[in-house]
């Protein structure tokens, strides 16, 4: 599965963060190994510690297997006045795990995330490639079992 | 009327995915006029704009055009900065999600004028939706023959490809974004060079932010004079203000410069919830410095801004009710900086570590009178010697408070049970 998608990009040193992304979000529990980063190193012609490097350096990338959905929650000054410490409790509660684990059935990580960019809308959260806004107890209740429900 | 539209003027007129649409509300005619002008020409109208960069640095864009112009290496670049990463800012994505067509086109206008061939729009990786509506967009400008070889029958060759960030706040900085561009992890690389002279792939480039991209067709359309006639002395045409915090109607709000804080606030953002008093206002984000309420009769404007010895004009204004602790401000202000350092300088990478330390001891109560001290002396060295804008500005918010809610400090210092 790698090597059919490392073909569809040129191979050059500049493709790598956009190939790592690409790779990873298809990936069922969203991490890069230890030995992908020597493939895509090896197709890119460039060394495994600098594949490791860029990896390691941008927060999207773990090296380390996560849950199926990457929840992340926004701790900047407009989310946190606007009840960022709500949003979080209540996730906290209702998934069972603290921010930085993945629960138990793998299908849900939590993270916290500086700014999304979503500050009219605050306290806001990203799952995944969606983001959700104007959060309320009620409001990530009901994402989250929507997200439950869904196979 | 305290707004004026002038690039946010087609947001409520136009379906974003729509060419024809904007086409027909006048897109792409400045494109045209402008394949037609000499490109000294095209620059020399920005000259007499005296559009200034909207990405928090306020440098004069013409400059920038000139010297990218002049440089007789190639390729050429113009590159878009849609790294909106800086806390309380997101005018950038209202721009891509609402109008897309006007950044490609202020784009093309730029790279026509400095003689450049190929074009990226850095996006944040968090910024799904506005990624996807400006690849349609560049897209459908392709097939209608804006974008591509031989734009408008002109001659003129030019493409944007756009790439993602990948959640890192110091890639909006210059130099750290070109790393990025490039697949390495963003570092910022030491100036001079510029990016004029030795930029993407070491290669000239042009880089600016969304909103000054969006700004080159109206310039272009309306000629500099005009445009120049709009907002003050320093700080010509329109800025969009990201509101946002304790007020009733958070948003963006496109302004003539010269606007005063407190209106936008009170008038635009209605006020704050269950007007209570507001305590602080963060001008610019994270970076940005925290002022009382007394002081929000500041007029919006360059200048005003750098009084502060801070460049972070990117319009956000953060409210703040008098529900809210200084400490705790800082608090997540010092966390955010110390997360997002890229480690390469000792000021910044070691500075934000210890004044985060230091700000930990004054919300647990634990603090004395050298704490203070080292906070005053740290922020300074730290905003003289870091490499680049991240390190620089960090401690901008502390040292402001400083200035402003002093008292606070003391205190919180001298009486340490006390609310």
């Amino acid at each position: 599965m790698l090597e059919d998608l490392l073909e569809k990009y040129p191979q050059q040193e500049d493709q790598l963060i956009e190939i790592l992304l690409d790779y990873q979000s298809q990936k069922q529990h969203r991490y890069i190994s230890e030995e992908e980063i020597a493939r895509i190193a090896a197709h890119l012609g460039v060394s495994e510690s600098k594949v490791y490097s860029v990896v390691t350096f941008y927060t999207f990338f773990s090296t380390e297997p996560r849950g199926q959905h990457i929840i992340q929650v926004c701790k900047d000054v407009p989310c946190y006045i606007n009840g960022e410490r709500t949003m979080r409790s209540v996730l906290e509660k209702l998934l069972g795990i603290r921010v930085g684990e993945t629960t138990r059935d793998k299908r849900f990580t939590l993270e916290q995330t500086s700014c999304l960019g979503h500050c009219d809308g605050a306290p806001a959260m990203r799952i995944d490639d969606k983001t959700f806004t104007n959060l309320d107890e009620n409001k990530i209740k009901a994402i989250i079992s929507e997200y439950r429900g869904a196979k | 009327m305290l707004e004026k539209k002038l690039i946010t003027a087609r947001f409520d007129k136009i379906n974003p995915l729509s060419i024809d649409d904007y086409v027909e509300h006048g897109g792409y005619e400045a494109l045209s006029f402008a394949l037609g002008m000499e490109r000294v020409d095209i620059i020399e109208e920005v000259k007499k704009s005296q559009l200034r960069g909207r990405g928090g640095a306020a440098f004069p864009t013409h400059i920038k055009m000139m010297g990218v112009a002049k440089e007789e290496d190639e390729p050429r670049y113009v590159v878009c900065n849609a790294d909106e990463g800086e806390p309380g800012n997101f005018k950038d994505r209202y721009l891509m999600e609402n109008d897309p067509h006007q950044l490609i086109e202020g784009m093309i206008i730029t790279a026509y004028a400095v003689r450049a061939n190929k074009g990226f729009i850095y996006i944040r990786g968090e910024y799904d939706k506005p990624h996807s509506v400006l690849q349609w967009a560049i897209d459908e400008a392709r097939k209608k023959g804006y974008l591509g070889k031989n734009i408008l029958d002109s001659g003129f060759n030019f493409d944007i490809e756009i790439r993602s960030g990948a959640g890192s706040y110091v890639c909006g900085e210059e130099f750290a974004l070109i790393e990025s561009l490039e697949g390495k992890p963003g570092r910022t690389r030491v100036k001079p060079p510029f990016p004029t002279q030795e930029g993407l792939f070491q290669k000239p480039t042009m880089l600016s932010n969304v909103e000054t991209f969006a700004n080159l067709p109206h310039i272009v359309d309306m000629g500099g004079e005009k445009f120049a006639e709009i907002g003050t002395e320093s700080s010509k045409g329109t800025k969009i203000i990201s509101l946002s915090g304790n007020v009733k109607k958070p948003g963006i709000y496109e302004i003539p410069f010269g606007v005063p804080i407190r209106d936008v606030i009170e008038q635009l953002g209605e006020g704050t919830p269950a007007d209570r008093k507001v305590k602080m206002v963060q001008l610019g984000g994270a970076s940005g410095p925290i002022i009382p309420e007394y002081m929000t009769d500041l007029t919006i404007d360059f200048d005003r801004f750098e009084n502060f010895d801070s460049k972070t004009g990117a319009g956000a204004v953060i409210v703040m009710d008098d529900r809210f602790d200084v400490f705790d401000i800082l608090l997540r202000i010092s966390e955010f900086f110390e997360h997002e350092s890229c480690g390469k300088c000792t000021p910044c990478r070691e500075g934000n570590l210890q004044l985060l330390k230091l700000v930990e001891k004054f919300v647990d109560r634990q603090s004395s009178e050298k704490d203070l001290a080292n906070i005053e002396s740290l922020a300074r060295v730290m905003h003289q010697t870091s490499l680049c804008g991240l390190g620089q500005s960090a401690p901008t918010a502390l040292l402001s408070t400083l200035q402003y809610f002093r008292n606070d400090f003391v205190d919180r210092i001298e009486h340490p049970e006390s609310q």
